[in-house]
């Protein structure tokens, strides 16, 4: 009895200290990134665990860098731009994948699969191209037309997805007043799958947000630069001078939004992953 | 007002009455592939003519200088054969150390996060006060953009002034700082580190959601019967979490393969560290070696393709759910 009961206390101890050091190896960088973009020049060659004075002077000069500021707005922009049109197309992609019987239904699911699996290079010098000749080079709208590549896949599968999980019974009654595909979908099927698409919509924002490849290759100047391109270019006054406070004041300003979405929607964001992934 | 209103009533009562001779079934799918058009349209732009121009452009000379102009040399990008001697992209030494790195990011990330995730994951699906916080706290470095992340552990691993040197040196381990993303021996573990910390969360969720679908008759018999935890988990959890494990490790491994970010901001265009996207990209854009790039390009394709089509027939089940 008193050996069982230790062994529970052990395993107790254990299982919290387990906790304790994943929590800590998730904060701690983010933690170390605040901790430094609060230092001023001079502070950042000491190494300090804790702050003992909050200097803004970071936050100063990247906010009152105009092509940031540029770099934020066309963040915003383009994973707007490229959500809305990605969730347009895949509602009544989803629709029709997720509810109608037809031919090639299911091939046509698996080459969506497919393209969510592109990597990303495998159609950048043919999508070099196909920019150029719409003569969208440097604009972005090259972004918006890209970004389509992997915001459209994920959302028309896990739309497919969620509208696979509505009962059959709802449709049918409509389908008996003759309501059209169109009518069960906008009246009917919308007001159930809205947080479905919200979720999907959230996660389409925040890839959009954070991609790299493409923003780096299809822009060319500061004012048309996103913001991963914007911090991935941040460089010093000569060669050996890394400006890392406003490097890492940069870093955090992009990702609080991110974090607090997190806060907020954890749970779908929880739910849309998995139902990405998973189920797929 | 009203000219508007007939003008788009003539096209609308045409298209019923075609319509109306359709069976209901027939209807629906005319409907269902009305619906598909955009996304169909949508991802030929993006995806499907893309990638067969950039199939197209390695059999070619092309440029990025003038992409208007090129010649097909066939097989010439991959290899050709003159004055007794080979040349291409299956003959290129830096191209297959890019290709050996990307294996290896792949094997050592992928792996580590399974064990990670799996310890993670089954934490997660234990009661304890504070589960929903813990698991939006894990959720962090998900969450944090790649490049930022990139840039973090960057700024960490400083070889002078880097808080791991700091810590590790004060804490005893080494004795005198390492240049982590230089040296060629811990470059590629260093993003392997960053990767690690950044998409753990990732399989973490996955393997709880696979998790929680498990049937708990299984361990209420189980805790009847006295089995003890360690047993129960390989006799039992690990073979029916085996698909779920299965499908998440894939994901992952098709993610990692295409990796370019993390080391693109973290080590450059370092041949220690090269992965096949940035040596792709590197010919394409900054060498403007268009056709170079693309049978590259080709290649990492062609490799994560085949592993598509393991994942699909894996998956076969579940993308046909309903029948």
């Amino acid at each position: 009895m008193v050996v069982s009961k230790l062994k529970a206390i052990i395993y107790k101890v254990f299982f919290y200290l387990f906790l304790l050091v994943v929590t800590v190896f998730s904060l701690f960088p983010f933690y170390y990134a605040i901790v430094t973009s609060l230092k001023s020049k001079s502070e950042l060659f000491s190494v300090d665990l804790l702050l003992n004075k909050i200097q803004l002077v970071n936050y100063q000069s990247v906010l009152s860098s105009e092509s940031f500021l540029w770099s934020i707005a066309n963040s915003v922009l383009v994973a707007s731009a490229v959500v809305g049109i990605s969730l347009l197309a895949a509602i009544t992609a989803a629709y029709a994948l997720g509810r109608i019987e037809f031919k090639g239904r299911r091939a046509l699911l698996v080459i969506v699969l497919a393209v969510s699996m592109f990597p990303q290079v495998a159609v950048l010098a043919g999508l070099f191209e196909v920019i150029r000749w719409f003569d969208l080079y440097n604009n972005l709208l090259s972004l918006v037309i890209s970004y389509t590549l992997f915001t459209l896949p994920f959302t028309v599968w896990v739309l497919t997805t969620f509208m696979r999980q509505l009962p059959k019974e709802l449709e049918d009654a409509a389908l008996i007043d003759g309501a059209t595909p169109w009518t069960t979908l906008t009246r009917i099927l919308m007001p159930l799958i809205w947080p479905a698409v919200i979720t999907t919509g959230l996660l389409a924002f925040i890839a959009a947000w954070n991609e790299f490849l493409f923003a780096l290759t299809f822009t060319l100047t500061d004012d048309q630069r996103t913001v991963p391109v914007a911090i991935a270019l941040i460089s010093g006054s000569s060669q050996h001078e890394l400006p890392w406070g406003n490097i890492m004041a940069a870093s955090v300003i992009v990702t609080i939004p991110l974090i607090i979405l997190l806060l907020v929607f954890q749970r779908r964001i929880v739910s849309g992953l998995t139902a990405g992934a998973v189920k797929g | 007002m009203e000219q508007t209103l007939a003008k788009q009533q003539v096209p609308k009562r045409t298209l019923t009455l075609l319509l109306n001779n359709l069976s209901a079934q027939q209807q629906r799918v005319v409907y269902a592939w009305a619906f598909l058009v955009p996304t169909i349209i949508l991802l030929l732009l993006v995806a499907g003519w893309p990638l067969l121009r950039t199939i197209w452009f390695s059999f070619t000379d092309a440029s990025l200088a003038n992409l208007d102009e090129f010649e097909w040399i066939g097989f010439g990008n991959y290899l050709y054969y003159e004055d007794g001697e080979y040349y291409g992209l299956l003959t290129d030494s830096e191209w297959w150390q890019s290709v050996w790195n990307t294996v290896f990011f792949t094997l050592m990330s992928v792996s580590i996060e399974l064990v990670l995730g799996l310890l993670i994951a089954l934490a997660l699906n234990q009661k304890f006060p504070g589960r929903i916080i813990f698991r939006t706290v894990v959720l962090i470095p998900w969450v944090i953009p790649t490049i930022v992340s990139a840039k973090i552990w960057g700024w960490m691993l400083h070889d002078q002034f880097g808080v791991i040197n700091h810590l590790l040196v004060s804490a005893g381990l080494i004795d005198k700082p390492l240049a982590w993303t230089a040296d060629s021996d811990l470059s590629l573990w260093a993003v392997v580190i960053v990767d690690v910390w950044k998409t753990t969360p990732f399989m973490t969720l996955l393997i709880f959601a696979g998790l929680q679908m498990l049937p708990t008759d299984c361990y209420r018999a189980a805790k009847i019967d006295g089995i003890p935890p360690l047993k129960l988990f390989f006799r039992v959890t690990l073979p029916l979490l085996a698909p779920t494990i299965m499908v998440a490790v894939i994901f992952r491994a098709l993610d990692a393969l295409r990796v370019f970010d993390v080391i693109y901001v973290l080590t450059a265009n370092n041949t220690d560290t090269m992965s096949m996207s940035v040596f792709a990209r590197q010919q394409l854009v900054s060498f403007q070696d268009v056709g170079y790039g693309s049978a590259a390009s080709t290649c990492l394709f062609f490799i994560i393709a085949l592993i598509t089509l393991v994942y699909l027939y894996l998956g076969r089940k579940q993308v046909g759910m309903d029948k």
